[in-house]
């Protein structure tokens, strides 16, 4: 679903990623781990179009720059941070039906899964939400849309251990054809979710392996 | 394919209803327009000027004030706001395509600032009509147009700086120097360079026609008697050279023009560099 070939990323003279050759494939569960500065979100904004890079890179077989809008139609993605986003819960409903043709009920149903009732916050500005309302909202919406790439950048941050516990389980029965790809620090958490590991550092690939879930913590 | 603009014109014309920026905005001019009618301006006749005309090229003079310098500052942080807040990193993960994303934001911004001045300008011309004042029509279309044009040549500047500036300070800064130049390259710096450089009268008038602000001063007066103690230096020079009616089409189409290009310029930027 996304091949990766010689990519190469760099800010101000610094090479964040150095000369990436990786493809990530349909089914697979990725946990993308690493510390910071390693790579991981600039990786990510890659795949989203969001960073001009060198080397090539096709994701469902289109080019993530040229080709955007009709990649990301098929793309969930999570933020780290919960952005300051001004408009009402009502009106960002809204939005993701208009731009994704998706029922407003589906978003809906899956924050009611989350413990969050967004009949409730309709008229609230999301940057008035608590930080796990905001965090549970924007899992919501990437789910809701059925995704064939879920990529999810430390979603589970601001999130209690009931609503993460809920969260990993969404996740697990998530579509079994979609790619997900899962950035995070806390390996432990998501071990029993994932069936392929890929580290980072410094903008290179240190660790790339297939794992059976249950044993991923041996890594 | 969508490209999202409509979805981004609409978000963004209702989170600009809400500010209080826009509010403050509409109610200062509606309210000025009021001030005028209530201090008895259109029964006052100064140096030619009289009834409903007077408060309208009152209401014009304040406007060149105010409007460019609100367009600017109020604009400029969009963009670089945005990719600074991590707004744009979200917002960007969706199906909206770059130009959708940056001409959205820039129509929206045009309706939220041009609808309640022009709202004020009709308001002043139907009291005028209620209480029996003769209503310039010619002069309020051409008002009208006027405010479009300078609103829309300020927006396609703030957006470039906007698309372009690596933090909003800077954006901010950038915007405010821009201003300052236009406002001192009307008569006073005008006349000066003309003076001390001994320049012919045609390159200065050339200069004055350049800066959209002076325009918009002249144009504000150009269905009067040029008179040079009312109009500055410039505008009387410019009226004195070039036929009314031309000058009329240019002040209205040089300012959207030059917005224009600012605006393409703008969103190629931004389409062709990294986002955040």
């Amino acid at each position: 679903m996304i091949k990766i070939n010689g990519l190469s990323k760099t800010f101000k003279k610094q090479e964040v990623i150095k000369n990436l050759t990786i493809n990530f494939n349909e089914g697979e569960k990725i946990a993308l781990i690493g510390q910071n500065g390693a790579g991981k979100t600039t990786l990510i904004r890659c795949i989203l179009g969001q960073y001009i890079f060198e080397g090539k890179m096709e994701v469902l077989d289109m080019n993530p720059r040229k080709d955007r809008g009709s990649i990301l139609q098929d793309v969930g993605f999570v933020p780290q941070t919960p952005p300051p986003l001004k408009m009402t819960v009502g009106e960002l409903l809204k939005f993701f039906n208009k731009l994704t043709n998706t029922p407003e009920k589906e978003f809906i149903n899956l924050a009611h899964s989350m413990g969050l009732t967004i009949e409730d916050n309709l008229s609230k500005p999301f940057f008035k939400l608590s930080g796990g309302m905001k965090q549970k909202l924007l899992i919501a919406f990437a789910l809701g849309r059925q995704p064939k790439i879920l990529l999810l950048d430390e979603p589970s941050a601001n999130l209690d251990p009931q609503a993460r516990e809920i969260l990993f389980d969404l996740l697990q029965n998530f579509r079994k054809d979609s790619l997900m790809i899962l950035s995070s620090h806390r390996m432990n958490e998501i071990k029993s979710l994932v069936n392929r590991v890929v580290e980072m550092d410094l903008g290179n690939i240190v660790v790339d392996k297939t794992v059976i879930p249950e044993i991923v913590s041996s890594i | 394919m969508n490209s999202g603009f409509k979805e981004i014109l609409i978000l963004d014309i209702r989170q600009n209803l809400r500010s209080k920026w826009f509010w403050v905005y509409s109610l200062m001019f509606g309210g000025f327009v009021a001030v005028m009618f209530a201090m008895g301006i259109t029964e006052s006749q100064i140096i030619g000027f009289v009834g409903l005309s007077r408060l309208m090229v009152t209401f014009m003079q304040v406007s060149m004030v105010i409007l460019p310098i609100y367009v600017l500052i109020s604009t400029v942080r969009s963009v670089v706001g945005d990719r600074e807040s991590n707004v744009m990193e979200y917002v960007l993960s969706l199906p909206i395509s770059f130009s959708g994303y940056f001409w959205g934001k820039f129509i929206s911004k045009f309706i939220t600032v041009f609808v309640p001045v022009f709202i004020a300008l009709l308001g002043a011309a139907i009291w005028g009509t209620i209480t029996n004042i003769d209503v310039p029509w010619d002069l309020f279309a051409l008002y009208g147009a006027l405010l479009a044009s300078m609103i829309f040549c300020f927006l396609g500047i703030s957006m470039f700086i906007s698309a372009v500036a690596h933090s909003q300070d800077l954006a901010v800064s950038s915007a405010f120097i821009i201003w300052l130049l236009l406002v001192a390259f009307l008569d006073l710096i005008l006349m000066g360079i003309m003076l001390k450089f001994r320049f012919n009268p045609e390159m200065v008038i050339g200069l004055g026609m350049l800066n959209p602000l002076q325009v918009f001063r002249t144009a504000v007066l150009v269905l009067f008697d040029p008179k040079l103690t009312v109009m500055g230096a410039a505008s009387y020079y410019i009226l004195d050279t070039v036929s009314r009616g031309v000058f009329i089409i240019f002040a209205i189409s040089y300012p959207i023009i030059l917005g224009l290009v600012f605006g393409v310029f703008g969103n190629r930027n931004f389409n062709r560099k990294d986002i955040i």
